[in-house]
């Protein structure tokens, strides 16, 4: 390819020179991690690291999922390149995350084939069941409508960040400087959700029903993210972690004051319970998730030897 | 000794004149996002940082690195990506700025700093912003999200044309 940019044309430069490198962006494997220290901190259990991570990856790939499902068929332009905006965001995060989690506990990723490229983020995130997924359920049930999409957006961006926030204190590394980077971008995802949660909550009759009627199908799926799993404890004990219960406090506080300019009250819908006790941490899932999977995943699945 | 000096000089030259593949006015360097260059024996070594986590301009980066610098003579280049310290919008350079306006574009004001929890910001940042159009301080915001991760969309009263900013991170 010659140094000048050729701005007239999009095709441009797609025909000179290497042309394989001009095809698509993110067509390329180079290991996430590169150029990171990814020596495990002293004392830390390599397949506590790499579940935590898991779990933190899992909301982010399955949150980004449903979110682009809105590709093409959002309420107007804007809120159809922003949802996709922050799909991208938290697709970037699950991408390190995974690769973290594989690095930490190899043991996690599944076998392929001799001969397969598939990295092994990719492979967590392609060849894995649903039993094998650490995400809360909040952010694999169905998109609903974009008063839906919007609530439910707002209860995750608003527990994420607070978790991020502490995250960046953390002894592992990659996780420290992946929570610096992920907090800008969600800080945005959560002024997006709580925005929208007020033009709609103070809009129409209509808009304002379908706020609540969100509001009623996730508020139940809330505590499932507050409530510390085993695997949470150990990797906060260890100081590569965050319990969820250190940010209860400001995750209310933040959804209090959006309530209150949006003259709601806190809903008082009891949490959603498991099947005996287990839930989407546990890797006990709604049927959402395994339609979900099934879209995701067909692809990579079908050529688990395949070339792009 | 000198040798080195002036080869590690030459390599930078040829990586800071890289440009950005979704804003191709600015180089790498004038956004922030080339952080070091280096020599390990005969390896160049370009140290660059991603704008967001899923930027998917990355791998065009370093693409175009690796393809520039082995034109320039230089049959091994390493490029290696850092996370920390977290790229920011304060890192665009004065002409990078400059060149962003000559574009079209609105350039970013300072980046956000927080002591304590990040706070909610339930109306639309102000920014001291003006149409790169006309220079009408009269804009309104459109979307925080614009073609691309970085930009947020803006509509200018004055001349009533669009506008992209490039967002404070």
């Amino acid at each position: 390819m010659s140094d000048e940019v050729d701005h007239e044309s999009v095709y441009g430069g797609l025909l000179d020179g290497e042309v394989s490198a001009q095809w698509a962006f993110g067509t390329d494997f180079a290991d996430p991690l590169a150029g990171l220290d990814t020596t495990l901190p002293t004392d830390i259990d390599g397949s506590v690291l790499g579940t935590y991570c898991l779990m933190l990856a899992d909301d982010a790939l399955i949150m980004a999922q449903r979110l682009s499902e809105w590709c093409s068929r959002a309420p107007d332009l804007e809120e159809d390149v922003a949802l996709a905006n922050i799909a991208l965001d938290l697709l970037g995060q699950a991408r390190l995350l995974l690769a973290r989690a594989a690095a930490a506990d190899p043991g996690l990723v599944p076998i392929l084939p001799t001969g397969s490229p598939v990295p092994p983020e990719d492979a967590l995130a392609f060849f894995r069941g649903e039993r094998q997924f650490r995400n809360v359920r909040l952010v694999e049930i169905e998109n609903g409508d974009f008063g839906r999409t919007v609530v439910r957006l707002l209860l995750f961006a608003t527990w994420r960040l607070a978790i991020l926030q502490r995250l960046r204190a953390s002894r592992d590394r990659v996780l420290s400087a992946l929570a610096a980077k992920a907090v800008k971008e969600v800080t945005y995802h959560r002024d997006f959700a709580a925005r929208w949660f007020l033009t709609l909550a103070q809009g129409t009759g209509e808009s304002r029903r379908r706020v609540c009627d969100g509001l009623s199908a996730t508020w139940p799926l809330l505590a499932e993210l507050m409530d510390t799993h085993p695997v949470e404890r150990e990797a906060a004990s260890s100081g590569v972690g965050v319990d969820p219960a250190e940010v209860i406090d400001e995750v209310d506080a933040v959804l209090d004051e959006v309530f209150a300019a949006s003259a709601l009250g806190r809903p008082e819908s009891a949490a959603r319970v498991g099947v005996r006790g287990r839930r989407g941490r546990d890797g006990t899932h709604t049927e959402a998730l395994s339609l979900l999977l099934a879209e995701m995943q067909v692809v990579a699945r079908a050529h688990p030897l395949g070339r792009w | 000794m000198r040798v080195t000096v002036i080869a590690v000089e030459r390599a930078r030259a040829v990586a800071a004149d890289v440009v950005d593949p979704e804003m191709p006015m600015l180089t790498l360097e004038d956004l922030g996002v080339l952080r070091a260059v280096s020599l390990d024996g005969d390896t160049v070594v370009v140290t660059i940082t991603p704008t967001y986590s899923g930027c998917p301009a990355l791998s065009a980066m370093r693409d175009d690195l690796v393809r520039r610098l082995r034109d320039a003579g230089w049959s091994d280049v390493r490029i290696v990506v850092v996370l920390e310290p977290a790229w920011s919008s304060d890192w665009i350079s004065p002409r990078g700025r400059h060149l962003l306006v000559e574009h079209g574009l609105s350039a970013p004001g300072p980046a956000p700093r927080h002591e304590g929890p990040v706070p909610l910001t339930l109306l639309a940042p102000p920014r001291a912003l003006s149409c790169p159009r006309c220079g009408s301080a009269d804009a309104v915001l459109t979307s925080e999200f614009g073609s691309t991760a970085c930009r947020a969309l803006y509509r200018c009263r004055g001349c009533r044309e669009p506008f992209e900013h490039v967002k404070e991170i």
